[in-house]
């Protein structure tokens, strides 16, 4: 049984509408990216990863956003220094809220800021003397480092500074430290997609690669998983780590929230790849699969529906004493979940939501969402490829509308004819759709919210979606003097 | 007062473009004008002949030791040379770093900004090579250089370089107000070599506006660090120059929007006049030793 959802409006009729708005070639090519989802469609029936039009206001971010916000920022005991002039590294300080267990400023840096500032001369000199200096400060002022990154902003891609020599220089330098040069200058790729993948390869390369592997203590059980692809965004890793531990298994690694460079060395040796976020850490999932024959799997812990079917998944790697506490596990939860949904259930149930987010969110959280009654009914994909619209037709039903990175104008007309309870998108969208009346929750920084993933971030989930939705605020948006047309 | 000239000097790596521009500004000086001469080019050798020194201290290297460009004075980066010709170097980083053509843009910027040209008749632009870059496209842009002179000789190579810089002035001649002044013949006695650089002239819609004779005494001058102006006044070749200088002084606003050619216009030509033959296959590729 094919089943549909309530869009409200003809979803193709409205696409034809919101392009009449371009010019003629631009219509084009983002008719190409724009579709409604129909059962057989192998990929959402949208074009993805392609360079964004000049004007639209996209919402995508840079190759270096990639790399330093997402990928390698995350890593707390290690100083990922912005090179390049001071901005980039300015307004992405603070981090994604990847939270970590640490002392900031003498064992973990996660939330502070390097940069090399660039200046003039530093430009038309080159900035590789500079870099130099500021790896001596780091290792005078923050001697618990335990390594260091160097995250590429566009002009040291353009004046063709040698930031690998200096790397492999200092790393003598200082006996054998792990120094990364990473080249996700921003200019680099259609969006910060590239980033992750440069990330990624510079991990293989100088982590993997340039480590030896008895560096550290390992006793390995044949229980030893790694977190792949969680940022620990208010806190997700840690209520997606506990499961895993009363499954009976041992987590040797997060990536890359609350993560630290000796897990990084260590996941060579996991028996099994857990791979939450699929689009940005793929890459290095793939590699371990081909050079240390790990597994991996992929799997989603929004909602008990997806938890259940994700811990099952990934019991079915290991033997029965396994599988068995995950039944346990599962049992002893439901009770938590089936509570939630008796009090959330009723006041969110049948409420129409659409998404516009990153990574694997515009397709994982769907089943947290239905787990509470509700029906996303648009979702699409900041950066998103082929291969994660082909997985996200196994989470929309027929009529959900599709839109590949959306511009702000397609976003607000969607939105104004499909009139959502919920949209879930980033900060720059928040008070646009606030003002619309539409209630709003950020989706990638859950609104200073969090954990969403595991059981315990379903409650907190439910929770702050009631909040959005039911908040009696909206009655009173409503001008009392003008009656409705 | 007659309104600041601003001219530009373009050409092949190594053709004599340091060479031909001092040599025609200390005419121009002779002439009584007052000129400034801008060097562009990171080995900072523009002025060497009217300072004779060996290199100035340059803009950038200035900045760097003082931190930013914003803390120097003009004072510290003009030397004043013969007939009172001033000359900057705008300098830049060593070969293989940083970015040269950012330095020419700070560079000029600076002298711009801090009245380098107020009361000079000429300014001058020395610029390496070829427009690799933005950076060295500089002078070239709006309200800089009103005409490029482009130093070239009857070498293919040489012409090839001057049809690419005539690609440069057109494409900044339909932003900006930049012309091709003409080109400049440094001879080095190839076959046909006046006849060549007229027809190329011609077909770059621009002339060549003087045929600069190789004489030896230009060396012997060098070696002194001197232009010929100041080396031998009353010399043959001192007189060739003055006749360059005359030129430029009268071609004001005679400069033209060049209309470059193609690689095959400008092999056809080569063997218009015989200097290459036409489609011979079996001569390319091969050592003098094989044939």
């Amino acid at each position: 049984m094919t089943y549909t959802v309530d869009l409200g409006v003809n979803g193709a009729e409205l696409i034809e509408e919101v392009l009449k708005a371009y010019p003629e070639k631009s219509a084009k090519r983002r008719a190409k990216h724009l579709g409604v989802h129909e059962e057989g469609k192998s990929d959402c029936d949208v074009k993805s990863n392609i360079k964004s039009l000049p004007g639209v206001m996209t919402i995508r971010g840079c190759a270096y956003a990639g790399s330093k916000g997402v990928v390698w920022g995350p890593i707390k005991d290690m100083i990922h220094i912005s090179h390049g002039p001071v901005g980039c590294g300015q307004y992405s300080w603070a981090s994604r809220r990847n939270y970590y267990i640490g002392t900031t400023g003498v064992d973990s840096f996660g939330t502070m800021q390097f940069t090399s500032d660039f200046q003039e001369k530093d430009i038309v000199f080159g900035g590789d003397k500079k870099l130099e200096k500021i790896m001596d400060e780091i290792q005078v002022l923050f001697p618990l480092n335990k390594g260091i990154t160097i995250q590429s902003e566009c002009p040291i891609g353009l004046i063709g500074d040698d930031i690998e020599a200096v790397a492999k220089k200092k790393s003598k330098e200082y006996e054998g430290k792990t120094i990364v040069p990473v080249r996700c200058e921003g200019f680099r790729g259609v969006s910060q997609s590239l980033g992750h993948h440069i990330a990624n390869d510079a991990i293989r390369d100088f982590i993997f690669d340039k480590t030896d592997p008895n560096k550290n203590e390992f006793t390995g059980t044949p229980y030893d998983v790694a977190i792949i692809g969680d940022y620990n965004i208010g806190g997700d890793a840690w209520s997606s780590r506990i499961l895993l531990e009363e499954m009976g298994l041992r987590v040797i690694a997060q990536w890359s929230g609350d993560g630290s460079i000796a897990e990084l060395e260590n996941s060579p040796k996991a028996k099994l790849n857990i791979l939450h976020c699929y689009r940005s850490m793929n890459y290095i999932s793939r590699h371990m699969e081909e050079k240390y024959g790990i597994p991996w799997v992929e799997y989603n812990f929004f909602g008990p529906s997806k938890i259940e079917e994700s811990l099952r998944k990934i019991a079915g790697f290991f033997d029965d004493s396994i599988k068995e506490k995950t039944e346990e596990v599962i049992a002893k939860y439901k009770v938590l979940t089936d509570a939630v949904i008796a009090k959330y259930k009723p006041r969110l149930q049948g409420k129409r939501v659409m998404l516009f987010v990153g990574g694997l969110r515009p397709r994982h959280v769907i089943g947290a969402y239905e787990d509470l009654g509700m029906e996303v009914v648009g979702t699409g994909y900041e950066f998103g490829h082929n291969d994660d619209y082909q997985r996200t037709t196994h989470y929309v039903k027929d009529g959900t509308l599709i839109y590949d990175d959306v511009t702000g104008y397609e976003f607000e007309k969607f939105v104004e004819a499909v009139q959502p309870d919920l949209v879930g998108s980033g900060i720059k969208e928040k008070y646009v759709f606030q003002k619309m009346g539409v209630p709003f929750r950020q989706m990638h920084s859950w609104d200073y919210s969090g954990p969403y993933h595991g059981y315990d971030g379903f409650a907190i989930f439910a929770r702050d979606m009631d909040m959005a939705i039911n908040n009696p605020v909206w009655a009173l948006t409503k001008t009392p003097w003008k009656k409705a047309a | 007062m007659a309104a600041l000239r601003q001219i530009a000097f373009y050409g092949k790596g190594g053709i004599g473009k340091s060479t031909t521009s001092q040599n025609t500004l200390a005419a121009l000086a002779q002439m009584g004008q007052k000129i400034l001469i801008v060097g562009c080019d990171p080995k900072a050798d523009s002025t060497r002949l009217i300072l004779h020194a060996k290199a100035q201290d340059t803009v950038l290297s200035l900045a760097a030791e003082a931190g930013s460009v914003e803390d120097l004075e003009l004072e510290d980066v003009m030397k004043v040379g013969y007939m009172d010709i001033r000359c900057v170097e705008s300098g830049g980083p060593e070969p293989g770093v940083g970015c040269a053509g950012r330095g020419v843009i700070t560079s000029i910027n600076f002298l711009e900004e801090n009245g380098a040209y107020d009361g000079a008749d000429y300014v001058s632009y020395d610029v390496l090579g070829d427009v690799v870059c933005g950076g060295f496209a500089m002078p070239i842009r709006e309200n800089k250089a009103q005409e490029i002179y482009i130093v070239m000789s009857g070498e293919m190579m040489a012409m090839y370089a001057a049809n690419n810089i005539a690609k440069g002035v057109l494409k900044y001649a339909n932003s900006g107000g930049v012309r091709l002044g003409g080109l400049v013949c440094n001879e080095r006695q190839t076959d046909k070599e006046l006849e060549l650089a007229e027809a190329l002239a011609g077909m770059l819609g621009t002339k060549l506006i003087h045929f600069v004779p190789r004489d030896n005494i230009v060396q012997h001058a060098e070696l002194r660090r001197m232009t010929v102006l100041e080396y031998a006044p009353e010399s043959k070749q001192a007189e060739e120059y003055r006749q360059l200088a005359t030129k430029i002084h009268n071609n004001a606003g005679n400069g033209t929007i060049p209309t470059p050619i193609t690689m095959d216009q400008l092999e056809d030509m080569l063997m218009d006049f015989g200097i290459m033959q036409k489609e011979d296959e079996s001569i390319i590729g091969k050592a003098a030793t094989a044939a």
